[in-house]
């Protein structure tokens, strides 16, 4: 099938293709950080993740419309400021949500994740109600659109480079604030021994509302994130949520480490057979293969020997 | 024997089971048009799954969030046997090929796919009914239970399941009907199942049918198999500890279960009229658990009376605000698990149902010896 | 209700007085223009508008509810059909398929209806379609669609797919002189349809070539592969059929990739996207691309500015107007023309008037009814202007042939 093209093209195709499945694999890391470390460190099934991107895809679309009716100077920078205002209205509403909700039902994992489907029909409605039915339009500043050519036919997309970095500051931030802060240290021995946790002096009801409230606000700003490449509407969330959850079990649910390995392989399957495959058979396929290696590994790739 | 079905019928049961008997069968043919009747019925076609739910979730603890594959298989079986006899030579002489369905004659298709041929039989496709969905649900669950995948795991894995299959119904149009699903059903062995006679006798088949099958569940929970599944949902390691291969059990309620909501998707074919690809996906799946959870995930009868309840305030609501209905039900999802665990079953066997038994003996006592007596000798 | 039988019976031989001794048929009379029960009165006449108001398809019809209101509204103020006013029923199919057919038949069967106005989705069409049939119902349906369809309770007032297709497919060949073509799609019937029928035209009439055909599953929002595959087969035209939220993916995605619209290298044609899609995707993401469907919002004609102005009047001024939106307005207004040619609002005998009815008042320009229930209409290419509106380019000559099932084409 390579027959017809030269050597050049195929190069600089496999070099844009590889492009393509980094841009993938960013966006599997921003959808699935947020929930790795609510499902992961928690138990907690937060069937709202995608609601609560949207969220932050429609904080993003207010904070435009606030910057280009009287800021429009300063129109260029409000991506930024969007990101920061649907991290903090995210994280809000997730502290909320785990006051209300979700710390009565720590015992009852299943149940947790019918409740959070019940906020996410909710929410739904409410955007639907807020924002009307239709899609809305997130205008985008100038230097985020277009691309940057490197050859004829090699052009990288700037916004794709900016979800990567996105996504890779976030990464980094949260392995810090997991591995290297005082608070992560508590989250840890919380998941390890809640009660040993609670002897030593931990609040741990604290603990519990900061990880969730920092899951949400995780998933708010990979919606802020995610106007740039995709739709923002109020049923929008409920695309993302199998695969979130699919990258998440994948990886072993409970390491960080194992939902970005995760995010890496799926998203490199999906878009290498995307370019073999139509579109949808690719999709079927990628599905098929990570539920089947999970019925062969239920552990996911990278699982934490830990006693049951 | 008189034991023996006591022991699984205990007469409280068997009352409830009589009462649900007579509302179904009874009070609401006598109270409703055929529209409204129908439009029973197809809730109770839902009930097949929620109270399949009820076994594999609330004994069982096996939470499936893709029932719906299982209700949409054997509404696909019951389908296909339908569409074929619509599409006679006859019927279809305009097609580029009589004889097969219309969307493969759209599809370029010029021949039946080897699958189809054999839903010409109506005996094969009673088995395939059943058959096709335990199967499927046997092959998913021997790999997940064997290797003990179990609680969130499972429920994730079985969602994925369910967007696999309906992304590939979709894509395989020509042998699926796609995104439209299996259309235009009219007569069932030469009878035409649209006529308002045949929904009622369509309607009675239902009823038989489930009150059957919470006469197989209550057998089911009543039987050692019945407390094993609660040992096992409440400390599985001492189950396996005493020698009992906990999979096996876990794989028969999985297997029973989607043979439940295999039965409903059939009825549910028959009554609509058609089937499609939007009862085999995530969000279906989902809503059936939420009938079973408002019923009582405990209860048999909790199930019917919840899939009832949920579907019938879904139609009133959208009838007159469906602008409120998704507050609704998400108010109601919350509700229900925070403060209703046990759904209305718990919440009739909480505060309804001892204050009733109380009004009984107060009414007993208030009796004069004689009626006391034979109640006494009666019971 | 025993009240209202007996005033009806009254009526009857009232009626039969009158004619009896003045020998004068009073044809408005409710009886003579109804004889098969349906919700008529002296003065009112009854019909049904089922779309979805809630769940996914929300977004999608609720400009179609928009515009049958509307032009029932107008209708009314002209003094109605046959002297009666028009009452509607408003039902939600709650983007439920089952709950199409179940509306579908509560609207024929208990509030006896004279005419349906709805549906969208093909799925939900199909679903309804059986209850239509069996209970002689008339539904107008306004959607774009795929064709392969043709039944007598129906009256399609969009476009049936080769009517949108060839045309747009025609322009692309002899005005821009495109050779390769590459067919994308949401895969879902219409999507694959619509290629089906490209494909052929393209290769059996235009005798040029097809360099790649596509499908993603709805909702699909990773496009980069799709895009990097257009990049090295290098089409002349890239023929879309994506739809719903995709949409937005796909072309901020294109933009994105550092492929610019407005340069036509290469040309994007769609028929999925209309004004209203416009709004979600962005004009800024989506100019320069071309569309190939019946109505744009900014045909420059006198129906149309009028249509316009009385939408925005009743609806708001920020809101816009699609195709489907446009020929969901068409749908009372064809109704009304048959029923008073027919002089009756007897199911049957409006079927039987139907072909061949016509409007000169449509806001697209002049439609007519074909015998095969679909409208003779004109085919329009709008180009994409960074405002959210097309700039119609070219209009076919003639009106066009609806095909629902073309030869040469399945």
């Amino acid at each position: 099938m390579f027959a017809e093209y030269t050597a050049s093209e195929l190069t600089s195709i496999f070099a844009m293709q590889g492009f393509a499945g980094l841009i993938l694999f960013s966006v599997f890391v921003l959808m699935a950080l947020g929930l790795a470390i609510i499902f992961g460190q928690m138990g907690v099934i937060n069937m709202a993740h995608g609601e609560f991107m949207i969220l932050g895809a429609y904080i993003t679309y207010l904070t435009s419309n606030v910057f280009s009716e009287y800021a429009q100077p300063l129109f260029g920078g409000y991506f930024f400021v969007a990101m920061l205002l649907a991290f903090i209205a995210t994280f809000a509403l997730g502290a909320l949500v785990e006051w209300a909700m979700i710390r009565h039902l720590y015992k009852r994992p299943l149940d947790t994740l019918l409740a959070t489907w019940g906020l996410s029909l909710i929410l739904q409605q409410l955007y639907r109600t807020v924002f009307g039915p239709r899609e809305v339009g997130v205008t985008l500043p100038d230097w985020l659109m277009g691309s940057y050519p490197l050859s004829d036919m090699i052009e990288i997309p700037i916004n794709g480079i900016f979800v990567m970095c996105i996504t890779l500051v976030i990464s980094v931030g949260v392995y810090l604030w997991m591995y290297r802060s005082r608070w992560g240290g508590q989250v840890r021995a919380v998941v390890q021994n809640r009660e040993m946790a609670g002897a030593v002096g931990i609040n741990t009801e604290k603990v519990d509302r900061i990880t969730f409230a920092l899951g949400c606000g995780i998933a708010g700003v990979a919606g802020s994130a995610f106007t740039m490449v995709g739709s923002t509407g109020p049923t929008s969330g409920q695309l993302y949520i199998v695969d979130t959850f699919l990258v998440v079990v994948f990886g072993g649910a409970s390491s960080l480490l194992g939902t970005i390995a995760s995010a890496f392989t799926i998203s490199q399957a999906q878009s290498t057979m995307e370019f073999f495959l139509s579109g949808s058979m690719a999709k079927v396929l990628t599905l098929l293969v990570v539920v089947g290696i999970l019925m062969l590994r239920p552990q996911g790739l990278f699982a934490l020997k830990i006693r049951h | 024997m008189s034991y023996g079905l006591r022991s699984f019928l205990p007469k409280n049961d068997m009352i409830n089971i009589l009462l649900l008997a007579v509302l179904i069968m009874v009070i609401f043919p006598l109270s409703m048009d055929i529209f409204r009747l129908n439009l029973v019925g197809k809730y109770l076609s839902y009930a097949f799954v929620a109270l399949g739910l009820a076994l594999c979730w609330g004994y069982g603890g096996i939470l499936s969030l893709g029932q719906g594959v299982f209700f949409g298989l054997g509404g696909y079986c019951m389908a296909m046997f339908l569409k074929l006899e619509a599409s006679s030579p006859e019927n279809t002489a305009i097609q580029s090929t009589p004889g097969i369905p219309d969307f493969m004659d759209w599809n370029q298709l010029t021949a039946l796919p080897w699958f189809w041929e054999p839903f010409h039989s109506l005996g094969f496709t009673m088995i395939a009914i059943i058959a096709v969905p335990v199967i499927f649900a046997f092959i998913v669950s021997v790999a997940m239970f064997k290797r003990r995948v179990g609680g969130v795991y499972f429920a994730i894995i079985t969602q994925a399941i369910a967007a696999i299959l309906t992304i590939l119904i979709i894509g395989q149009q020509g042998y699926t009907g796609g995104v439209n699903g299996i259309t235009d059903l009219r007569t069932l062995n030469g009878w035409d199942i649209r006529t308002d006679e045949a929904k009622y006798v369509l309607y009675f088949l239902c009823c038989t049918l489930l009150i059957g099958s919470v006469l197989l569940a209550q057998f089911v929970r009543k039987s050692k198999l019945g407390r094993l599944l609660v040992a096992m949902r409440d400390k599985e390691d001492r189950v396996r500890f005493s020698g009992y291969d906990v999979s096996n059990f876990k794989i028969f309620i999985f297997c029973l279960a989607a043979a439940l909501s295999a039965l409903g998707g059939a009825m549910f074919t028959l009554q609509v009229g058609f089937m499609s690809p939007s009862f085999v996906g995530i969000v279906p799946s989902i809503e059936m658990v939420i009938f079973c959870a408002v019923g009582g995930r405990l209860s048999l009868l909790g199930a019917v009376y919840g899939t009832l309840l949920v579907n019938w305030t879904k139609t009133v609501f959208s009838e007159s605000f469906p602008e409120l209905w998704l507050f609704g039900l998400g108010a109601l999802f919350i509700g229900v698990v925070l403060a209703f665990p046990n759904g209305l079953a718990g919440v009739y066997s909480t505060y309804i149902e001892p204050r009733l038994s109380k009004w009984f003996k107060d009414l007993r006592s208030m009796r004069p010896p004689m009626a006391s007596s034979t109640a006494d000798t009666r019971s | 209700m025993l009240s209202k039988t007996l005033s009806s019976k009254l009526k009857k031989t009232a009626l039969a007085l009158s004619a009896g001794l003045f020998l004068t048929p009073t044809i408005s009379h409710a009886d003579a223009v109804n004889t098969t029960g349906l919700a008529v009165t002296d003065d009112t006449v009854t019909v049904g508008i089922l779309h979805s108001v809630t769940g996914t398809m929300a977004i999608s019809e609720t400009g179609s509810v928009q515009a049958e209101k509307l032009a029932i509204e107008q209708i009314n103020a002209m003094g109605g059909v046959l002297g009666r006013k028009i009452e509607y029923i408003q039902e939600d199919g709650a983007s439920d398929w089952p709950t199409f057919a179940e509306k579908s038949k509560k609207l024929l069967v208990n509030d006896k209806v004279a005419a349906v106005f709805g549906c969208w989705t093909s799925a939900s069409r199909k679903a309804a379609l059986p209850v239509f049939e069996q209970y002689n119902g008339m539904l107008y349906y306004p959607t774009f669609y795929e064709g392969l369809e043709q039944s007598p309770n129906v009256i399609y007032t969009g476009q049936e797919a080769t009517q949108q297709i060839l045309e747009g497919l025609d322009w692309a060949a002899q005005t821009k002189g495109a050779k390769k073509y590459y067919l994308l799609g949401s895969d879902y019937i219409w999507p694959r349809t619509s290629n089906k029928i490209a494909r052929k035209h393209i290769e059996n009439v235009l005798k040029q070539k097809v360099v790649g055909e596509e499908y993603y599953p709805l909702g699909h929002t990773q496009f980069n592969s799709v895009i990097n595959k257009i990049k090295l087969k290098k089409p002349d035209v890239v023929f879309i059929s994506v739809v719903g939220g995709s949409n937005v993916a796909f072309y901020k995605q294109l933009k994105a990739a550092g492929i610019d619209m407005t340069k036509e290298k290469p040309l994007f044609l769609t028929i999925s996207v209309t004004e209203d899609e416009i709004l979600g995707i962005g004009g800024e993401n989506i100019e320069g691309i071309y569309a190939s469907m019946k109505y744009f919002q900014s045909l420059p004609n006198e129906n149309n500015k009028k249509f316009v102005e009385a939408f925005k009047a009743k609806w708001g001024k920020d809101i816009v107007i699609g195709d489907v939106t446009q020929a969901a307005y068409l749908g009372p207004w064809l109704w009304k023309a048959a029923v008073e040619k027919a002089g009756s609002f007897d199911v049957d005998k409006v079927r039987e008037a139907s072909p061949g009815i016509e409007l000169t008042t449509a806001p697209e320009g002049y439609v007519k009814i074909h015998k095969n229930h679909h409208l003779w209409s004109k085919t329009r290419i709008g180009l994409a202007q960074p405002d959210g509106q097309y700039k119609v380019v070219y209009e076919s000559d003639e009106l066009i042939e609806p095909d629902p099932f073309p030869e040469g084409y399945q």
